[in-house]
């Protein structure tokens, strides 16, 4: 029981509070680094699933996309980053870790954007190619709104998992949230391991949390969404 | 990973052999542990959800906050309680099995058409025998697509293990990066994926002998 107290304490310290190697710091490095992955995710993963689901061409791509990205084991791209990375003079830490998490993230996004606009009505699409909307014009005011939510649940998978993997960044000698559990372990310091591990579960949870409401908001009226 | 060293020293491997297939061992018996007690917990949080639906929501609800969890954090937990121990590798694993399998066994179950099972309660089949005889094979291609998922899942998780002492082919991962040498990181990777691809196309052959019928279609 001692534990919960000492982790407490741990909390409570102003100290770990501060500077370059306080919470706050941590928790900006964290949502740093994450953001960016998701987002370089987004910008490969997005125009290349838009066009697939519009076109319905490279389905069993898509689909299988998401059995190899649960194949890929968190630690070895980790450790495959680091072998790209220091080849490349980038250093530890930031880009080794930045490797790892960005095809972590591409294969929910890519499968969920895909079925997302694959799922719309074939009915409405036609429905509106019949009313003379271009192409463009379909995806932009028909597919892409309609399959939004779902797009969006894609995102929120992609983003849990690299908020999760950026911890093991740690291990590469990154900063962000992992540090805390990395070095609780290394230094057999419980109450630090168990306050970083919060903090990641936390932040994990609240990822999860924000994006299932952003899915649930996203949704023409009329239209519910499953959770 | 220094300049001049090439990217897998196959010397290395031939000398470390005994210790990979000592590895790829360790690896197999985490994995096949965690997914089978993951089973086992799963069939019966899945009953429980499909005897009595008000605690349906409940039980994937718990289920899917333990699977957020990042599986680092999770060991965290665990490591002052059960220390750097199979055990707290196991917890953390078969947490991370719950989720997919209790979802697919409910939802593999509540599949089943309702005309079915009226005609086997009409032949005088008790809820036994429809549970047993009719809705588990029935069931049987959903609950195998989560078994499968399950696996490859845990195949990759079992890796980050190395972090509290076990690991199995994640181990070399490790070392591979504390010692920046990328034949054991290759090797552990690399072994790792190669690992996940077998097991699940072995799950779909035990899947396709378990259910004949559905080739015959």
């Amino acid at each position: 029981m001692t534990i919960f107290g000492d982790v407490a304490r741990w909390f409570a310290d102003p100290a770990h509070w501060q500077g370059s190697h306080g919470i706050p710091v941590r928790v900006l490095e964290h949502l740093e680094l994450s953001g960016l992955a998701v987002a370089i995710a987004l910008v490969i993963a997005v125009p290349v699933a838009l066009y697939l689901g519009h076109t319905g061409r490279g389905g069993f791509i898509a689909i299988n996309l998401a059995n190899i990205g649960r194949a890929l084991p968190s630690l070895a791209l980790i450790g495959l980053g680091l072998a790209i990375a220091i080849p490349l003079g980038l250093g530890l830490g930031f880009w080794p870790t930045m490797f790892a998490l960005v095809p972590l993230a591409i294969p929910p996004i890519m499968t969920n954007t895909f079925v997302a606009i694959r799922e719309v009505d074939r009915d409405v699409v036609d429905a509106a190619r019949g009313m003379g909307l271009k192409e463009s014009e379909i995806l932009g005011t028909i597919e892409i709104p309609l399959g939004l939510p779902l797009m969006l649940g894609g995102i929120g998978t992609a983003a849990v998992n690299v908020v999760a993997t950026a911890t093991l960044g740690a291990i590469v000698a990154g900063g962000a949230l992992g540090r805390f559990i990395v070095d609780g372990l290394a230094l057999q310091e419980y109450d630090q391991l168990v306050a970083g591990a919060l903090l990641v579960a936390l932040l994990a949870i609240l990822t999860e949390v924000a994006f299932a409401a952003l899915a649930r908001a996203s949704a023409p009226p009329g239209m519910t969404v499953s959770p | 990973m220094t300049p001049g060293e090439p990217l897998i020293r196959w010397d290395w491997i031939a000398s470390h052999a005994g210790e990979i297939s000592l590895r790829i061992g360790e690896h197999l018996e985490l994995t096949v542990i965690a997914v089978v007690v993951g089973l086992v917990i799963a069939f019966g949080l899945a009953f429980v959800a499909l005897r009595l639906p008000a605690l349906s929501a409940p039980i994937t609800g718990t289920a899917g906050i333990l699977y957020t969890i990042p599986s680092l954090a999770l060991f965290a937990f665990l490591v002052p309680h059960t220390g750097l121990s199979v055990l707290t590798a196991e917890i953390g694993l078969v947490s991370y099995t719950l989720l997919i399998l209790i979802r697919n066994i409910i939802s593999g179950i509540r599949g089943v058409p309702s005309d079915v099972r009226d005609a086997a309660l009409g032949m005088g089949y008790t809820p036994q025998q429809i549970l047993w005889r009719i809705e588990l094979p029935l069931a049987l291609a959903v609950i195998f697509a989560g078994i499968r998922v399950a696996t490859i899942t845990t195949i990759g998780l079992v890796t980050v293990t190395a972090l509290i002492g076990q690991g199995g082919l994640g181990y070399f991962i490790l070392l591979g990066i504390q010692l920046f040498f990328s034949t054991p990181l290759l090797v552990g990777a690399l072994g790792s994926i190669t690992f996940a691809v077998v097991a699940d196309g072995a799950l779909v052959l035990v899947q396709r002998a378990l259910t004949p019928w559905t080739r015959l279609r």
